[in-house]
């Protein structure tokens, strides 16, 4: 079992290693949906089958089109780099901005109780009771993270149609 | 020695654990009345298994099934194209392929043999890992689908208790094959067309989920299993309890099978590669193999949905009368499975191509919100499952005014001034 984690860890990092060096942003996105498929399997071997097909689902299959379309639909030729060079100011706030989100994510994983070695294994969640609590107490999450999806998609939407000349206005 | 024990220790738990896994999702324990015939695959698995050492057991059965799906779809889909081209032959008053071998039955194997022979070429400019990934990717993710669906009452591949979502994650890949070809070919056109084709799967791939939700949520269950078992039982001995002999299951199957025709790209709605109007869209720069395997993709696309389809609304293996009950439920999964793949072929015969505009018109305007409609039928047919006597014919009055009604609003609303057409110089 630890074999395939350490392969699922792997894939993971390394495919987010790789989104993040290459040039071609094509490449960088088909890569960050290997990222995505990764988790994918890591929800997979941790027991979660429901998360794992509703990642796969969303990521993989629709929110992997959001970004192919931003992308292709941003730039006017295929050769156009919109990346600026690297300047001294551009790798501070990368990696001030790569501390923060590390920091909030290791502080938020820390402060959770989680009962590392449990006596027994917990019991597995049937999927009515995942569903019960999603419809029911988290009903809101849901919700909300449905307008967030919607937002980026409009988002994306009007990053495409506004003209990259400044002339005339999206139809 | 110490440093060896945990390894050994780890090796042992991964094995009892995938043979968990495997002999949980494959041996559905065969009950003692079950005729030979429905045994029968299972006998011979075990009867091959057996000649293997106990720890290997879980990989044989897992391959097994493997091989026996592909085996079986590849010879389906090599057959298939044939049967089409038969099929299309008659209706369009010619003979169709009828010079290899007797009555034309070697010739998909001449196909096959001319698709590996060509040359294979690809473009200079061509992204070359992305132009090879995608067909590779393509046929990978259609052939997925395939294991969570019940075959037979003893033959499923793999069981899981999210078998319906597993299905469509599988399926959502495709839409990034597709992305890639259209991509990495470095050709306008094939890029346009991809982005027609996306178009096309995004828009469709919504009625679709929207019309399996109903099935799940009558079934309680996103498991094929018991969706399936919850359509079996017949009233009066002849009447099946399937999905489809219900109001919102009829309109579910109609416009499921309707979403996946367009998600398989058959026609009507094969603009991607509309070999007669527009270029081969994202097929331009491919040949030889790789393009017969987007075809091959294409064909276990639509036997994949086609199954999952038999599944939802068909009753999946059962049986359409108790008394036909005596012949094995992978021969009537079959039977259904045949009768739609044949449908869409007579479809692909009979209806003119769809475009672009009508296309996503049908999708957006008048699917969506008709699925939508249908899963509110849908719970009204589960809340009002108590009603006996005359509120029945209550019930099913309202569920069959919930289908038609809006059905033919919407359809005079979307057509008005457009249909029907007149052809005034033909």
């Amino acid at each position: 079992m630890n074999l395939s984690f350490a392969l699922i860890a792997f894939l993971i990092l390394a495919s987010a290693v790789l989104a993040a060096t290459r040039r071609d942003l094509i490449h960088s996105a088909l890569l960050l949906v290997g990222n995505w498929l990764g988790v994918a399997f890591f929800y997979l071997w941790a027991g979660a089958e429901f998360v794992a097909f509703a990642q796969a689902l969303v990521y993989v299959g629709a929110i992997s089109m959001v970004v192919l379309f931003a992308v292709l639909l941003t730039r006017r030729t295929r050769t156009e780099l919109p990346l600026l060079v690297a300047t001294r100011d551009r790798v501070v706030s990368a990696v001030l901005g790569g501390l923060a989100v590390f920091g909030v994510l290791a502080v938020a994983v820390l402060r959770t109780p989680l009962d590392i070695n449990p006596a027994k294994p917990a019991a597995s969640v049937s999927m009515l009771s995942l569903g019960q609590q999603l419809m029911g107490p988290h009903a809101a999450a849901v919700l909300i993270v449905g307008v967030l999806l919607t937002v980026s998609l409009l988002g994306a939407v009007v990053l495409a149609s506004s003209d990259a000349d400044g002339k005339g206005e999206a139809p | 020695m110490i440093a060896v024990t945990p390894i050994l220790s780890v090796a042992t738990s991964v094995s009892e654990w995938m043979f968990e896994r495997a002999t949980h999702s494959l041996t559905l324990v065969a009950t003692g009345n079950d005729r030979f015939l429905e045994r029968f695959p299972l006998l011979l698995r075990d009867w091959i298994t057996g000649h293997l050492p106990e720890s290997l057991g879980w990989l044989a059965v897992s391959l097994l099934a493997i091989v026996v799906i592909l085996a079986a779809f590849g010879l389906l889909f090599a057959y298939l194209t044939l049967a089409e081209r038969k099929i299309l032959g008659r209706i369009q008053n010619r003979p169709g392929p009828n010079r290899t071998g007797w009555f034309g039955l070697l010739q998909p194997f001449a196909d096959g043999i001319k698709a590996v022979t060509k040359e294979d070429v690809v473009p200079r400019e061509a992204d070359a890992v992305l132009h090879f990934l995608a067909p590779v990717l393509l046929v990978a993710m259609s052939l997925l689908g395939l294991a969570v669906i019940p075959f037979g009452r003893h033959l499923l591949a793999a069981n899981l208790e999210a078998g319906v979502l597993y299905f469509f994650a599988a399926g959502a890949a495709t839409e990034l094959a597709v992305f890639m070809a259209g991509w990495a070919s470095h050709n306008k056109y094939s890029l346009l067309a991809a982005m027609r084709a996306l178009a096309q799967l995004i828009s469709y791939e919504l009625p679709l989920l929207l019309s399996v939700v109903p099935v799940v949520m009558l079934a309680g269950s996103l498991s094929t299993t018991h969706i399936v078992d919850a359509q079996g039982g017949w009233t009066f001995g002849w009447i099946p309890h399937w999905h489809v002999l219900t109001p919102w299951g009829f309109a579910g199957f109609l416009m499921f099978m309707i979403a996946a025709l367009a998600e398989s790209n058959r026609s009507p709605f094969d603009l991607p590669e509309a070999e007669s109007e527009l270029i081969a869209g994202h097929l331009t720069e491919y040949s030889g193999f790789k393009y017969a395997l987007f075809f091959m993709a294409e064909y276990f696309g639509m036997c994949g949905l086609s199954a999952m389809a038999v599944t939802l609304f068909l009753g999946g293996w059962q049986a359409p009368c108790a008394f036909l009950e005596f012949i094995p439920s992978y021969a009537w999964f079959t039977v259904k499975l045949l009768t739609l793949l044949l449908g869409f072929i007579w479809i692909r015969a009979t209806l003119p191509r769809l475009r672009m505009d009508q296309l996503t018109r049908l999708a957006w305007k008048f699917l969506v919100p008709l699925t939508l409609l249908n899963l509110a039928n849908a719970a009204f047919w589960s809340l009002s499952a108590g009603w006996s006597g005359p509120l029945q014919w209550v019930r099913w009055a309202i569920a069959v005014a919930v289908v038609v009604g809006p059905f033919l609003f919407l359809g005079r609303a979307l057509t008005a001034g457009v249909a029907p057409r007149t052809y005034r110089y033909a």
